[in-house]
């Protein structure tokens, strides 16, 4: 089952939480916000939402910037 | 003196609000934070590259200064209020510099889109501070929708060109209730002084201090730049004039060389 996370593709044998997949990109939540298939995703919603067939997900963060 | 500037309900007392692109090191940048006085840094937000401890937000957390989320590179108002909405769940702040841009070589906003974003947001809860063209009119647009400031720019971003046409800042400033930041174009600290004594509330610069030999000594000089500009402009200039006007008075000046003095025309 394929998802895309931050333009790399995936492979997941099962479904699984959202909040794992993050965890797998930051060490650190902190300053961390995430959009699946395009709508921003709550925090409080991480780790209660399971991540589909062919989910798009984008996990930012902060950088420098003007 | 206590002047403070409020932006939607928060006072500040530095008006001056950094931008942290550009700086070579997370410690040039602290350095450069505390030197500023600053309470407001900007932020991007952009896909995580997990680069371990010692990050941007652990920098903002020890100098205790307010994040303000950008929307940089974003070119229409859908994609602007997207970043918007992450910048708020990622900081916790309803604060956001919107920035929608038309034109990667001047980087100018593009006002149609830029207004669509503002709505959006202001509709959305957000502290709108929008990025926008020393055009009155558009700036007087967005003060009426709601968004808490308007920042106009001086010159193209990053160009450090300075304030390229201050009659409309002038403009700007009689127009809108709200304050008036300065962002985009100062190169060093007369143009921050500049902006202050045409009126302008406050400056936003970042590369002028990042981009410069020695950041940490120009965030002083920008300190000091806006907080002298700010006392000048609450002093009151003099008029300009075309003539001379003596400081001193020729009133009982002593008449040492007698009548028979050469005179001038001699």
């Amino acid at each position: 089952m394929p998802i895309e996370i931050n333009g790399r593709t995936r492979e997941l044998e099962t479904p699984i939480m959202l909040g794992e997949l993050i965890d797998a990109e930051v060490t650190d939540r902190r300053g961390v916000a995430v959009s699946l298939n395009g709508e921003v995703l709550p925090r409080s919603d991480w780790d209660t939402t399971t991540v589909d067939d062919g989910a798009r997900i984008e996990v930012v963060g902060a950088v420098q910037g003007g | 003196m206590d002047d403070p500037l409020t932006i939607g309900g928060t006072k500040l007392h530095s008006r001056l609000v950094l931008g942290t692109g550009g700086a070579t090191s997370l410690e040039v940048l602290e350095r450069a934070i505390l030197a500023s006085g600053t309470e407001v840094v900007t932020v991007a937000l952009r896909r995580v590259t997990d680069t371990g401890p010692g990050s941007l937000l652990d920098v903002t957390t020890r100098t205790g200064v307010h994040l303000l989320p950008n929307t940089a590179g974003c070119y229409t108002a859908t994609e602007a209020v997207q970043v918007a909405r992450l910048g708020r769940e990622a900081f916790e702040t309803d604060w956001i510099k919107l920035e929608v841009i038309a034109d990667e070589r001047t980087l100018y906003p593009d006002p149609v889109e830029l207004l669509d974003a503002a709505e959006q947001l202001v509709d959305d809860g957000f502290t709108v501070l929008p990025y926008t063209n020393d055009d009155p009119i558009l700036a007087t647009r967005l003060a009426e929708l709601g968004c808490a400031a308007v920042m106009p720019l001086g010159s193209p971003i990053g160009s450090g060109m300075g304030i390229c046409n201050p009659y409309n800042l002038t403009i700007i400033r009689e127009q809108v209730e709200v304050p008036v930041i300065l962002d985009a174009g100062v190169g060093t600290a007369s143009d921050a002084a500049i902006a202050m004594e045409l009126g302008c509330d406050g400056v936003l610069l970042a590369s002028a201090v990042t981009r410069a030999r020695d950041p940490e000594a120009m965030a002083t000089a920008m300190r000091h730049a806006v907080e002298a500009g700010r006392l000048a402009r609450r002093a009151g200039r003099i008029p300009k004039r075309f003539y001379a006007q003596a400081s001193t008075t020729d009133q009982g000046r002593p008449d040492l060389l007698g009548p028979d003095a050469p005179t001038a025309e001699a």
